[in-house]
């Protein structure tokens, strides 16, 4: 099982001090918190993708090639990457480039948007959202693995035998997972693919997130790409720890009380009493991250929202540190309890091309 | 016939729930106090947290549910600033972003308090087209209840007769749709007649029975172009 951590990418006034970080302390912190991911352990790093302020990562590839020169282990994903506003062609390139240069430590997360002025200022239409994800993901996916390409579709100038450079590394298209809410449309589009499905799983109450994940499933072994066990599920978790539970609830209220999506809201504990956001002890931490196998199944990619809400850099250093030390070790032992054998892990470079010389022999 | 009251009136005893009282005993024959009647005062907190956080709280969600699941419905708001009241619509925009079909097809009685007589059209033009909008179908009689009324005898008859549109509408419905609770199969309405959505998996847009195969989503887009 993989864990990791996913960013926003928010600028966002610690409301401690008021203070707002600029845009280049932002960015030179998404970085470090990457490379102190990979320094405690954890799998993943992914960035999502913006347009609009407050947020700065516009750029994901720039920033994961960045990364990707600096670590040796990571895996480089994004937390979404617009499949709907993203020129399809860019985003075969993109991805393609990033792993060569990361030797296949890449995977990518497809994402609609939600925030309706970005699809205008692309030539887009937010009420076409779910086709341009499926349209643009139906032109990408054969970009990564047919040489010349002739296409024809609504929302793109046709191509005539056009190739996407660089092919991806080793003829190996990066793993694709497709994250969303509360569209069925795309928990059926990563099943018909046999893609991995990605539930943010933070901001909602854990039976919505179940029932999404069952859909999944269920149209995962319906196309036959295995049992529906043997789906390949990912799901966002958000925490805040310290030593004590008291002093972690402390400390994280006032970022909790004013933050950007839920601030103004429910309770800090009406919140995490409803959703799997969890703020104390590590301990706690894994109880609930272990609790959600109870509604999602036996899953292959866990990550948390760690930097958001205005937490100073060294906090969030902090939690890494806490993250990587007392709750992983823990959560890779006490999910490999009981789960089956034929359940996969998450794909990577090298074991999708295993599985491609293997098939090939 | 299950028939639940929504009131969105603020004091306690409150005259917009007392109407809502009568209405649905005269619908149901049933006493007041087997009537299920949602108090939007008592979820109040709840559904302004429902804009800010996206979701219910858990008592919204089953209030909701029981909305959603009933057979008819009876809603009642006191009259502000020459609508329904702020509360009043803010449970229904919640309920709509939640389900846009939680009212397709479910027959609605609209009745309003107000201090004054002269506020009594606030039912045809704030809350019919609310609940038109809604796709419910609303009860041609509508039951306004001005102080005075509590003390005439017009009020009884008109309680009477919205009632009994209330209770006709339901039993046709129900009996055309083969009773409550699911029912026909599930996926895109066909159009023609009445969609009767209530609650049951076949309107549950996460269930793998109703999911659109992937293949169709992408050649409806191959035809379109």
């Amino acid at each position: 099982m993989q864990f990791g951590i996913f960013s926003v990418g928010d600028v966002t006034p610690d409301p401690t001090t008021g203070r707002t970080p600029t845009e280049r302390e932002r960015i030179k912190a998404m970085v470090a918190i990457a490379l102190k991911a990979e320094e405690v352990g954890l799998d993943v790093f992914a960035t999502g993708e913006h347009h609009n302020p407050p947020f700065v990562p516009s750029s994901p590839t720039t920033m994961l090639g960045y990364i990707a020169a600096r670590t040796e282990k990571l895996i480089l994903s994004t937390s979404t990457t617009l499949i709907t506003t993203n020129d399809p062609v860019k985003i075969a390139e993109d991805f393609a480039m990033l792993q060569h240069l990361a030797d296949g430590r890449v995977d990518v997360m497809m994402g609609r948007g939600n925030t309706g002025p970005v699809y205008p200022w692309f030539g887009k239409d937010i009420r076409e959202g779910i086709n341009l994800a499926i349209e643009n993901y139906a032109l990408l996916h054969r970009l990564w693995r047919e040489d010349v390409v002739n296409w024809e579709g609504k929302f793109r100038t046709p191509l005539q035998g056009f190739t996407s450079t660089p092919r991806p590394l080793d003829d190996v298209p990066p793993f694709v997972w497709h994250g969303s809410i509360r569209s069925p449309e795309i928990a059926e589009q990563a099943a018909y693919y046999g893609d991995g499905f990605f539930h943010n799983n933070i901001f909602w109450p854990a039976d919505h997130t179940k029932r999404m994940i069952e859909l999944y499933r269920a149209r995962y072994a319906h196309y036959g790409h295995g049992t529906p066990e043997q789906a390949i599920v990912g799901l966002g978790g958000q925490v805040f720890m310290r030593k004590n539970s008291q002093d972690a609830v402390r400390e994280f209220r006032p970022y909790f009380d004013v933050a950007p999506v839920y601030g103004n809201g429910p309770s800090l504990e009406e919140f995490t009493r409803q959703t799997p956001l969890t703020v104390g002890s590590p301990q706690q931490v894994i109880e609930k991250t272990l609790s959600f196998r109870d509604y999602a199944g036996d899953y292959q990619r866990q990550l948390f929202l760690m930097d958001h809400a205005g937490l100073p850099l060294k906090t969030v250093l902090e939690q890494l540190d806490l993250l990587g030390e007392e709750v992983v070790p823990v959560l890779r032992k006490e999910f490999a309890k009981d789960r089956p054998a034929d359940v996969p892990d998450a794909p990577t470079h090298s074991s999708l091309l295993a599985g491609r010389e293997v098939t090939t022999v | 016939m299950s028939v639940v009251v929504v009131s969105a009136g603020l004091s306690v005893p409150s005259s917009t729930r007392l109407l809502g009282e009568r209405l649905a005993a005269a619908a149901t024959g049933q006493a007041p106090s087997d009537v299920r009647v949602i108090e939007l005062r008592d979820l109040a907190v709840d559904i302004a947290h429902n804009f800010t956080s996206g979701f219910p709280a858990p008592a919204l969600a089953e209030a909701m549910d029981a909305v959603t699941g009933a057979d008819g419905l009876i809603v009642v708001t006191p009259v502000f600033s020459a609508s329904y009241s702020g509360l009043f619509k803010s449970f229904f925009d919640v309920l709509g972003v939640r389900d846009r079909e939680a009212l397709a097809g479910k027959p609605v009685l609209i009745a309003a308090t107000g201090g004054t007589p002269r506020h009594s059209l606030v039912l045809e033009h704030a809350l019919r087209p609310l609940f038109a909008h809604l796709r419910a179908v609303v009860v041609p009689t509508g039951v306004y209840a001005a102080s005075q009324d509590w003390g005439d005898k017009g009020l009884d008859a008109r309680i009477e007769r919205a009632a009994g549109e209330l209770a006709a509408l339901t039993g046709a419905l129900s009996a055309a749709s083969g009773g409550t609770g699911g029912g026909t199969g599930g996926g895109a309405d066909g159009g023609g007649a009445i969609s009767v959505t209530r609650g049951g998996a076949a309107g549950d847009k996460f269930d793998a029975r109703n999911v659109v195969p992937f293949e169709e989503q992408l050649a409806a887009l191959r035809s379109a172009g």
